[in-house]
C-alpha cells in the first residue's frame, strides 16, 4: 500500500462523497484526480524544498563552482557540472552570471555548457511532480537523461573548441574576490530560516503547480483513453523531432508543464515524445536564447542550441524504444 | 545611516524587476530619502563576484542574492549592512 492512500480516500470523500459527483461522470473523475494529485504533490513539495533549503545553505553555488575549479578532473568535471546543475535553483535570471562566473575561474566552455543544460531541466520541483505522477523509477531514468544529455552535449561542445565564439567582453572580466560574510546563526535560527525559504518557495510555485495539475485533471477527465494513440504512436519517426523542433522556442517552466505531460502519456501519447517535448520547452526557449546572445556570438548560440536538440531528439526515440 | 547606496542589479528579468520594486517600496517606508539604483549591466554583477541574479547590494556590497518576495527582509538586510 502506498503512502497516499489517505489522500485517495479524503479525495473519494470530498468527490463522490461530500461534493456527490459520481466517478463515472468527467467532472468526478476530473475533480478526483485534482484533489488528490495537489494535495499530494503540495505535501511533497514542502518537505522537499526544506530539505533543498538546507543543501543551499551548505552548498551554494559559488562553492561548488570553486570545487570544480580546484583542480584537473580529467573529463569528470563534465559529469560533475551536470550533476551540480540538478542541485542549483535556476532562473534564467541567473545564467549569464553564471556563464561568466564559471569561465572566469577557469572551468573549460564545454563544462560550463553541460551545467547551463542541465540545470533548468533538473530541479527538486520537477524531480517532486515527476515522482508524484510518473513514479520513482521513471523520475530516475529522466534524471539520468538530463544528466548525460548535459554531460554530452557539453562534452561535444567542449571538443568544437568553440571558445573564440563567447563574446570578447566576457574573458576581460575580472571579477572582486568577495567573501560574502554569512553571519553565523545558531542551529535553532538555522531551522527556522529553512522553514521559512521552504515555505515561501512552495507558496511561490503552489499557483503554477495547481494551474498545471488544473489542465492535467481536465485532460484526464474528459480526454478519451487513448486518444492520441490515432494521431502519434510509438512507431512513428517523426513525431518526436516534430515535437522537439516545436518546442524550442516555446518557454515554460517545468513545474506547468510536468502534469500536463502526464495527462497526456496517459491518453496515449508515448512518454518518448512527451518528454521530448518538455525537455525542449524547459530547456531551450527563445527568451534564453535572447539572454544568452549577450554573452555568447551567434555561431556558439547555435551550435548550443542545435547539438542540445539533437541529444533530445536522441533521448526521445531512446525512451520510446527501450521505457514502457 | 545617511547616504546609504542601495542598488538592485539584474539581468533584466521580471524577478529582478519585482525586486527593484520591492527594494524602493522599502526604502520608502524606511525614510531613507536614497534613491534605489538599477543595475541591469551584467558586467557590474559579475565584477560583485556573485553569480545568481537578482542581487541587493548595499554600500557597494552583495547583501542579498536572489529573490524575495519579504519586503521585511529587505528592510533588515538594508539596516544590518548600512552599519
Amino acid at each position: 500500500m502506498d503512502i497516499f492512500y489517505p489522500l485517495q480516500l479524503l479525495a473519494d470523500w470530498l468527490t463522490y462523497g461530500l461534493i456527490k459527483i459520481g466517478p463515472e461522470s468527467r467532472l468526478g473523475s476530473s475533480a478526483n484526480f485534482f484533489i488528490y494529485d495537489s494535495l499530494k504533490i503540495l505535501i511533497l513539495l514542502l518537505v522537499i524544498n526544506y530539505f533543498m533549503a538546507i543543501v543551499r545553505h551548505y552548498l551554494p553555488v559559488e562553492k561548488l563552482r570553486d570545487f570544480l575549479a580546484s583542480r584537473k578532473w580529467y573529463g569528470l568535471d563534465y559529469l560533475l557540472a551536470a550533476a551540480f546543475g540538478t542541485i542549483t535553483p535556476f532562473c534564467s535570471c541567473s545564467s549569464i552570471p553564471l556563464f561568466i562566473g564559471f569561465l572566469e575561474t577557469g572551468i573549460p566552455l564545454g563544462v560550463t555548457l553541460s551545467f547551463l543544460i542541465t540545470s533548468p531541466l533538473v530541479n527538486q520541483v520537477a524531480v517532486v511532480l515527476f515522482a508524484g505522477l510518473f513514479g520513482w523509477k521513471i523520475t530516475i531514468l529522466y534524471v539520468v537523461a538530463a544528466i548525460l544529455l548535459g554531460v554530452i552535449g557539453g562534452f561535444i561542445l567542449g571538443k568544437l573548441k568553440l571558445e573564440k565564439y563567447v563574446a570578447d567582453y566576457v574573458w576581460q572580466i575580472k571579477s572582486r574576490k568577495n567573501k560574502t560574510t554569512k553571519n553565523k546563526l545558531p542551529f535553532r535560527d538555522l531551522l527556522k530560516l529553512f522553514w521559512r525559504e521552504g515555505w515561501a518557495l512552495t507558496k511561490k510555485i503552489t499557483p503554477y503547480v495547481l494551474l498545471g495539475i488544473g489542465v492535467g485533471a481536465l485532460i484526464h477527465g474528459y480526454v478519451p483513453a487513448g486518444f492520441f494513440e490515432q494521431y502519434i504512436t510509438a512507431d512513428n519517426l517523426l513525431a518526436v523531432p516534430i515535437a522537439t523542433i516545436v518546442a524550442v522556442p516555446m518557454y515554460a517552466n517545468a513545474v506547468g508543464v510536468i502534469p500536463i505531460m502526464q495527462s497526456l502519456v496517459e491518453k496515449g501519447i508515448p512518454l518518448g515524445t512527451a518528454m521530448a517535448f518538455m525537455m525542449a520547452v524547459v530547456g531551450l526557449s527563445l527568451p534564453e536564447a535572447l539572454i544568452l546572445k549577450r554573452v555568447m556570438k551567434v555561431k556558439l548560440l547555435v551550435y548550443f542550441f542545435g547539438i542540445t536538440t539533437i541529444n533530445i531528439i536522441v533521448i526521445g526515440y531512446l525512451f520510446n524504444a527501450f521505457v514502457k | 545611516m545617511n547616504s546609504v547606496k542601495i542598488q538592485v542589479l539584474g539581468s533584466g528579468c521580471s524577478t529582478c524587476k519585482k525586486l527593484y520594486e520591492l527594494t524602493k517600496e522599502a526604502v520608502a517606508e524606511m525614510n531613507l530619502g536614497v534613491e534605489v539604483e538599477y543595475i541591469t549591466d551584467i558586467q557590474k554583477i559579475v565584477e560583485m563576484g556573485v553569480m545568481s541574479s537578482p542581487v541587493l547590494a548595499v554600500n557597494g556590497k552583495p547583501a542579498m542574492t536572489g529573490f524575495t518576495p519579504d519586503i521585511e527582509k529587505i528592510k533588515q538586510l538594508i539596516k544590518e549592512n548600512a552599519k
